[in-house]
């Protein structure tokens, strides 16, 4: 029996009972009964009027501690039609049959992320008998549980204590869900800043620094010398957000910390202020080393790349040692042109423009080292007009010679630019160079697409059935598309639904499996536009 | 009523499938894509084609306002049922995204609709007139006897069997394992006395079943012990107890008591399965007279029985008992408006008070393994490794079965609750608490934890 306690006055003759039932009743014969063959019998029906007199007697046991009750979650609630929508959502779980071609419908997994950003944004609860299949699928996915458990609020919380199968909810969240002091006391600031674990210190500073750049600073010089030195680079790394002029005293006094990764990035976060001192020392040393070339009819750009790589570079955080395969010199040099302000380049360059120096010709192969260099320093000092230049122009970007700026670079410089200029661009590209390179690009672009830039696909797309090949070859960017594209589009994809005839030169049944991943498209479509609209306006 | 209020939700579509493959699939094709023409009536009916693999799309109907639960017509060759069409189709109607407008049904649904009611009212006005099929009631009274016979020989072998088995010891069971109680059971079969085929078959499992194994297998053996002398000794007992005892062997009985007309609420529906039988189980309450009736299904293996009723909705229906002393099972009679949604309730007890309930059924029927109950103000309470509901005014606690512990059902309950009371409708037994269906102590919709 487990736990129903039940009734003792008999309990002696229960166990006296079974015990004799294990053994039998031709080894033993409990006390009032006759051996021989009408034993067996007489211990059944004994043991029946038991059983039931057991069973009838049940009483409710003591109860155990009861659970502190969760924290009240203030959120509204979700709309009706929503929460069947987030069932539905978290109903279709990865793994759980099927497989294989994709057919028509959506994927309405890969739908939670953004219906989970649209829920967040809106400030709705989490229906709570909902949570348990949330925690399971934030669970699974990683990239899912910061807005998981931002939705699921404080009852998931309550919820991972009791379940060790959740537990990743209270590493996710600094102090086990604890929720930080309020930060305009000093008081407990300062207590939670001495005593708190890493995680909790960690999460206090990035708080304060979002509110008061300053005062996260001075918290932190408060005991940056007593700080180990992966916790002292962790600390450096949260002032990165917010970043001013007035943390400049700190970071240079950093540049001379014990730990080299602590001096790197001290000197990392000075480069991006362009009037710190330190970008002073490296524009000085990176001019020494670019100048014009007056000797020739069209003017051009000269390269003397740095002979050594002395203390005072070192201490600003150049490396010295060239990783394998490069050359020292290109690489100090590498360092040098990023670390520097681009601003000095027009001053030192003849007053060009950033696009009048980008278009100079460059000698001695040292082009696209230089090039390369500019595009960093851009992305580091989020300098869009620089950025804008070193992209060209989105049907040309060639036009500045091959490979001088890769595919990786051009996303992270589109990275700089505001959001309608950055569609703008990418779907300029995707109009002139197709979608085979288009994925990492459309990666960095805001959601929902803006209108140029869903055409551009959805026209690309449609050239790319049109040449005959298979949509899966198209799988990425049409995932994409299906999660980015705006539903208002939908209508505009009407004409893409049918099944083309199939021309001679297509590859066998592609128009069908196209007219089937255009279907699937549109669906999903509409398929966020109701979910969308089930939320309300944000 | 309005038609949106009638709609299902998307949980209590879902509870219709058959399989999670099925279910998987449903919740595929529950978006506008592949649909057409799609539409719904007032009177419970909704249609629509589903494009699917072939040039032709499937035509899909279901009558939702059919007596006898939902009813599903699909063109398409699955033997599953309700086979994803169905499923799919519901979904899109309980997301209520305007994909399926009200409107005039199209005639292929029509026709399949006109011919279901011709149907039914034949079915009805026979059933009125007297059932002409037992026509030789001699014939059937020398058959039950015949049976009865076989079944008092099966008896008492299965009696020799325990005499057998408590004479050299339980110990004994160890060792012999599954082997002798499946046969013991076979022979039971043979006997048409399938109740007591099942029972042997635990037993055969219980040696294995873990630490206490020799108290429950004495109470198992006692209790058919029980069962078997109660057969053999049936002219002797009271009317009630009679009829319990014929439908524990697994004589076949009919739900002769009179027709009560309710709003019965369902409270909750769950299969068990074993490889041969789906089994259904569908609580309901009536929400005037506070009776609560157990509907049985059964569907043959792989099949969804065809009787579903999703969770939370109450039907104006007719139900009838079926024979025996504090007998819930009931049959389903005529239904007179499709399911709606309700804010009713069932009245809850406390745990003290539910745990009498079970001790007072078992003077009906001392072989009821639990009883349905709801429980009023618990809290969800972890006690080690298992679980209690606990009293939230007093201090005292159910403690869930083993069974329930492990299922998802319990951290849907424990969610809901949040450490504070709710109202928990499930079965208690012997073994413990089995929560079935949640109630929010402030309004909500009920959750369903099975």
């Amino acid at each position: 029996m487990n736990s129903i306690s039940a009734p003792a006055p008999t309990a002696g003759d229960w166990e006296e009972l079974v015990t004799t039932a294990l053994l039998g009743t031709d080894r033993r014969t409990p006390p009032g009964y006759v051996p021989g063959p009408d034993a067996p019998v007489a211990l059944l029906d004994a043991a029946a009027v038991e059983t039931v007199r057991r069973r009838a007697g049940l009483c409710a046991a003591r109860a155990a501690e009861r659970p502190e009750p969760a924290a009240p979650d203030g959120r509204p609630a979700l709309p009706t039609a929503a929460a069947r929508r987030l069932a539905m959502l978290l109903t279709d779980r990865p793994g759980t049959g099927g497989g294989g071609r994709r057919g028509t419908s959506p994927d309405l997994m890969e739908l939670l992320p953004q219906w989970l950003t649209a829920a967040n944004a809106r400030g709705f609860a989490a229906p709570v008998q909902a949570l348990p299949a949330l925690l399971d699928a934030a669970r699974g996915r990683t990239d899912l549980r910061p807005a998981a458990l931002e939705f699921a609020g404080p009852r998931a919380l309550w919820l991972a204590r009791l379940n060790p199968d959740w537990r990743f909810a209270l590493r996710a969240t600094p102090g086990g869900g604890t929720a930080l002091p309020d930060l305009d006391d000093p008081d407990r600031v300062q207590q939670l800043w001495q005593e708190g674990l890493f995680a909790e210190r960690v999460a206090l500073l990035a708080a304060i620094r979002a509110h008061r750049p300053a005062a996260a600073r001075e918290l932190l010089v408060t005991t940056w010398a007593t700080e180990r030195a992966e916790d002292r680079l962790m600390f450096l790394d949260s002032l990165r957000m917010g970043l001013t002029a007035e943390d400049e005293p700190f970071l240079e006094q950093a540049l001379a910390d014990r730990s080299r990764n602590v001096r790197a990035t001290a000197a990392e976060l000075l480069s991006a202020l362009p009037d710190s001192a330190l970008a002073a020392r490296m524009a000085v040393r990176a001019a020494a080393c670019v100048a014009v070339d007056r000797t020739r009819e069209e003017p051009g750009l000269v390269v003397e790349a740095p002979h050594e790589c002395d203390s005072g570079m070192e201490r600003d955080g150049v490396v010295a040692k060239a990783p394998a395969g490069r050359g020292e010199r290109s690489w100090w040099f590498g360092q040098l042109v990023e670390a520097t302000p681009l601003g000095t380049w027009e001053r030192r360059l003849g007053g060009r423009t950033p696009g009048e120096i980008v278009a100079l010709p460059v000698a001695d192969d040292w082009r696209s080292e230089l090039h390369a260099a500019w595009c960093r320093a851009a992305v580091r000092q989020r300098n869009a007009e620089w950025a804008r230049v070193l992209l060209g122009t989105p049907s040309a970007p060639e036009a500045g010679g091959p490979g001088a700026v890769s595919l990786a670079e051009r996303a992270k410089l589109l990275g700089t630019l505001g959001g309608g200029e950055r569609a703008e661009w990418v779907a300029g590209f995707i109009a002139a160079q197709g979608l085979s390179e288009a994925f990492q690009l459309l990666g960095v672009c805001a959601v929902p697409w803006a209108a140029p830039l869903g055409r551009a696909v959805v026209d690309a797309l449609n050239i790319a059935r049109d040449a005959g090949s298979y949509p899966w070859s198209f799988s990425g960017v049409m995932g994409l598309a299906e999660r980015c594209l705006d539903p208002g589009e939908a209508s505009r994809l009407d004409g893409l639904l049918a099944v083309p005839d199939e021309s001679e030169d297509a590859a066998p049944g592609a128009g069908g499996y196209w007219a089937e991943a255009f279907q699937r498209l549109v669906t999903t479509l509409r398929l966020r536009a109701a979910m969308a609209e089930e939320l309300g306006a944000p | 009523m309005t038609q949106q209020g009638v709609r299902w939700t998307a949980d209590q579509v879902l509870a219709l499938a058959p399989d999670a493959a099925s279910r998987k699939a449903g919740s595929k094709l529950g978006a506008a894509g592949p649909w057409s023409e799609a539409g719904s009536s007032g009177e419970g009916t909704v249609w629509g084609l589903c494009k699917g693999s072939g040039s032709k799309p499937y035509q899909t109907v279901i009558d939702i306002a059919d007596t006898a639960g939902p009813a599903y017509k699909c063109s398409c060759p699955s033997r599953k049922f309700p086979c994803k069409h169905a499923l799919g189709l519901l979904l899109l109607w309980a997301g209520g995204d305007g994909a399926v407008p009200s409107g005039q049904a199209p005639d292929w649904a029509e026709q399949w609709l006109a011919g279901r009611r011709k149907r039914t009212a034949e079915k009805r006005a026979a059933d009125a007139s007297g059932s002409p099929a037992a026509a030789d009631p001699e014939a059937a009274r020398r058959r039950a006897e015949r049976r009865a016979e076989r079944i008092t020989a099966g008896a008492a072998e299965l009696e020799q069997r325990l005499t057998d088995l408590l004479r050299t010891g339980l110990a004994s069971a160890e060792q012999a394992g599954y082997g002798l109680w499946e046969e013991t059971a076979a022979r039971m079969v043979d006997a048409q006395a399938p109740g007591l085929a099942a029972r042997a078959r635990e037993l055969g499992a219980i040696p294995s079943s873990g630490p206490g194994w020799p108290v429950r297998l004495l109470e198992e053996c006692a209790l058919l012990h029980l069962l078997d002398q109660a057969w053999l000794r049936r002219e002797r007992l009271p009317d009630d107890l009679a009829a319990t005892v014929r439908s524990r062997i697994g004589l076949p009985g009919s739900a002769g008591g009179p027709p009560l007309r309710d709003h019965w609420l369902v409270l909750a529906q769950y299969d068990t399965t074993d490889p041969k039988l789906t089994t259904r189980r569908i609580w309901l309450h009536g929400t005037d007279s506070g009776r609560t009736s157990l509907l049985l299904a059964y569907g043959a293996a792989g099949r969804a029985p065809e009787l579903a009723l999703p969770m939370g909705l109450t039907l104006e229906a007719e139900v009838s008992a079926f024979p025996g002393a504090g007998q819930l099972r009931a049959a389903l009679g005529e239904q007179f408006a499709p399911p709606s949604p309700t804010t009713a309730r069932p009245r809850g007890v406390t745990t003290a008070q539910a745990a009498a309930r079970y001790g007072e059924a078992l003077r009906h029927d001392p072989w009821l393994d639990a009883v349905p109950v709801t429980l009023e103000r618990v809290v969800p309470t972890p006690d080690g490794d298992s679980w209690q509901l606990a009293d939230a005014d007093a201090d005292l606690a159910l403690p869930l079965t083993p069974a329930a512990r492990s299922r998802p059902g319990l951290w849907r309950l424990v969610a809901l609750s949040g450490g504070a009371p709710v109202k928990v409708f499930g079965e208690l037994g012997h073994r413990g608490f089995t929560p079935l269906t949640a109630w929010p102590e402030g309004p909500g919709e009920p959750v369903s934890l099975c």
